[in-house]
């Protein structure tokens, strides 16, 4: 050391300082890192935000010129005849969704309910294969029902329907089960002490609701199953043993059409689809909130 | 099964009219349990059969193989396997950091009014169908793309050589960007869930140990979720790998490996969506086995991604993004 010799320091004191100078540097470093990468934390909150809410945005700005009375009332036209609108595809997505609902839903909650009140093996293993078959490509469920059904049948609704339900069912299962495990043990063994069987199923309704309305949602826009099972109609068809529309199929092929009035129409389509997904997905969350609200 | 619940002696209530006898009841869940498991085992012997004759004539060989020539019968996959993987990871290595920042964001810097609000948000986004994304990428974001993004990227990049060639707009570069913008919502929300779920007490030790915030999220929670956050991505991993309309539209379609980032390329998804409506015979069976192929590999990611996620928090996160 370098210091002046009469001046004796306290050694004590001197280490303080030192360790109290060494903290704040430390400190302020890591304040500063801190600051940094906390404000990169929020830049990714923008970032994704950005695309997310342009996505709506360019939907609603592009699709809502192409909505009016002839949109939802007449079925389409080839490009350059006005007056075009997507009633078959708007048909033909109601009847396939619709038929896979009424076979996915009561199959999917009878499997969820069955998962919530089993444990052991087979349970798991069939709770993993709901879960691998949520993940798995939907353009093999679309082969699969091409199998399944096309080649047996022919291109229908019916076919259609078959593969969406596919889709929708391992979503209604886990729901389900969630939903049906939330029920607490205490309730159930009361209401069996009192001679009913099961009280399960009321009181999970909330998660039950929650978790169909989201399956539904995420039938309505599969695309990818319909492309290789229902082949499609110009024309207005109810009948689902025969080929179909449907607004997701519609939105593909009018995308890559180079006329602006059939891009235009897709547009309308996809505002359509997006409008009524949007609304299942947040109707859903409000009328759980609601009913459970209501039980407390 | 076994049936535990009514000791035999005990005397049985009265049955309600509506209801099914306890018996009867476990039976028709059973019924249905096998019903579900019967179809997932149906699915995947129908695709192997199906496939199979792709297999018994070409052997396996045309998997790896270069060129997609089906009216020469040439039935090369490797372009579809390379690209599939490429357009894949772009959207994760965009998303796996963008995505991992909001979800820290989402989970322990927004003020909490503002938490509920914005968490719904990003979950609603998951559930916009792709193809509405696949429509936006083509119409609005291509041109986009080839006046200024690509350019821009070229000047800058272009010494890489990643960025050679024509700017196309359509091409592996949009096909990666739309699918990190799809694949997005589903990894914030469940990495949102198990970053969540990192044990107080730990948070709260380090921040009287004097860890600054980011110290607190870097050093205790995300290792601490660790496995989940891996899981989180390994699914959206597997979601980007089947995607099929969105890429379809977006990607160019083009049967050769690409060179660039701008070039124009093909996924397995793509080929069998734009082939399926005209094939025939051997090119309909191997379109069959590339689906199984890609039906492997989605079972494969999806196992895993699961068992991660399952591991780390429980078999109910991300239930809202499913």
């Amino acid at each position: 050391m370098t210091t002046v010799a009469d001046a004796p320091v306290d050694p004590t004191v001197e280490r303080r300082r030192a360790v109290q100078q060494a903290a704040t540097a430390s400190l302020r470093r890591r304040r500063l890192g801190s600051r940094v990468a906390l404000g990169l934390c929020w830049a990714c909150l923008a970032v994704a935000v950005v695309p997310l809410v342009a996505v709506v945005a360019y939907v609603v700005a592009k699709g809502l010129p192409a909505w009016n009375l002839d949109f939802f009332t007449h079925s389409t036209t080839p490009e350059g005849i006005a007056g075009g609108g997507v009633w078959n595809a708007i048909v033909g997505t109601v009847v396939i969704t619709t038929i896979a609902i009424a076979v996915a839903v009561p199959l999917g909650l009878t499997v969820g309910l069955f998962l919530a009140e089993s444990d052991g093996r087979p349970a798991a293993a069939l709770r993993f294969t709901a879960d691998v078959m949520t993940g798995i490509p939907s353009i093999t469920i679309g082969i699969f029902g091409y199998i399944a059904i096309v080649r047996n049948f022919g291109y229908s609704g019916l076919a259609g329907s078959f593969a969406i339900g596919f889709v929708m069912l391992p979503v209604i299962v886990r729901a389900g089960e969630t939903a049906f495990r939330g029920v607490p043990r205490s309730l159930n063994e009361a209401a069996m002490a009192l001679g009913a069987r099961r009280v399960v199923v009321p009181t999970a309704l909330p998660g039950v609701i929650t978790g169909v309305l989201l399956a539904i949602a995420r039938g309505l826009g599969e695309t990818a199953p319909l492309l290789l099972t229902i082949l499609g109609n110009e024309y207005l068809q109810w009948n689902p043993t025969k080929p179909m529309e449907s607004l997701p199929t519609l939105i593909y092929s009018y995308s890559q059409q180079p006329f602006a009035d059939l891009v235009q129409v897709a547009w309308g389509a996809a505002l359509l689809l997006v409008v009524v997904v949007l609304i299942l997905s947040i109707g859903s969350r409000v009328l759980a909130g609601r009913l459970r609200k209501e039980r407390r | 099964m076994t049936v535990v619940d009514t000791p035999a002696a005990a005397p049985r209530p009265a049955r309600r009219r509506w209801s099914l006898p306890d018996n009867g009841y476990r039976a028709v869940l059973a019924v249905a349990a096998a019903a579900v498991a019967a179809l997932a085992v149906w699915f995947l012997v129908s695709m192997i059969v199906q496939a199979r004759p792709a297999f018994s004539t070409l052997g396996f060989s045309w998997i790896v193989q270069k060129t997609w020539d089906p009216t020469h019968g040439r039935y090369g996959l490797l372009p579809f396997i390379l690209g599939t993987f490429e357009v894949t990871a772009i959207a994760v290595v965009l998303a796996v950091p963008i995505g991992l920042g909001t979800a820290l964001a989402l989970a322990y810097l927004v003020p909490q009014r503002a938490r509920a609000g914005l968490s719904t948000t990003v979950e609603l986004l998951a559930a916009i169908p792709s193809v509405v994304y696949g429509l936006w990428g083509l119409i609005v974001l291509a041109p986009v793309f080839r006046s200024t993004v690509e350019p821009f990227l070229t000047s800058v990049l272009g010494w890489t050589g990643l960025f050679d060639g024509p700017d196309n707009g359509v091409g592996l570069l949009l096909a990666g960007v739309i699918l990190f913008v799809m694949i997005l919502p589903t990894m914030v929300a469940i990495s949102r869930d198990v970053l969540a779920v990192v044990p107080n007490e730990q948070v709260e030790g380090a921040i009287a140990l004097g860890a600054t915030r980011w110290q607190v999220l870097r050093k205790v929670v995300v290792p601490g979720a660790r496995s989940g956050l891996l899981g989180a991505f390994t699914l959206a991993t597997g979601r980007a790998l089947g995607e099929t309309v969105a890429v379809a539209l977006v990607i160019g379609n083009s049967p050769y490996i690409a060179h660039s980032l701008k070039s124009p390329a093909a996924t397995i998804p793509s080929l069998i969506v734009n082939n399926f409506g005209e094939s025939t015979g051997t090119e309909l069976a191997v379109l069959f086995a590339a689906g199984l192929v890609l039906l492997v590999i989605g079972i494969a990611v999806n196992s895993v991604a699961r068992w991660l996620v399952w591991s780390a928090a429980g078999s109910d996160v991300g239930a809202a993004t499913r």
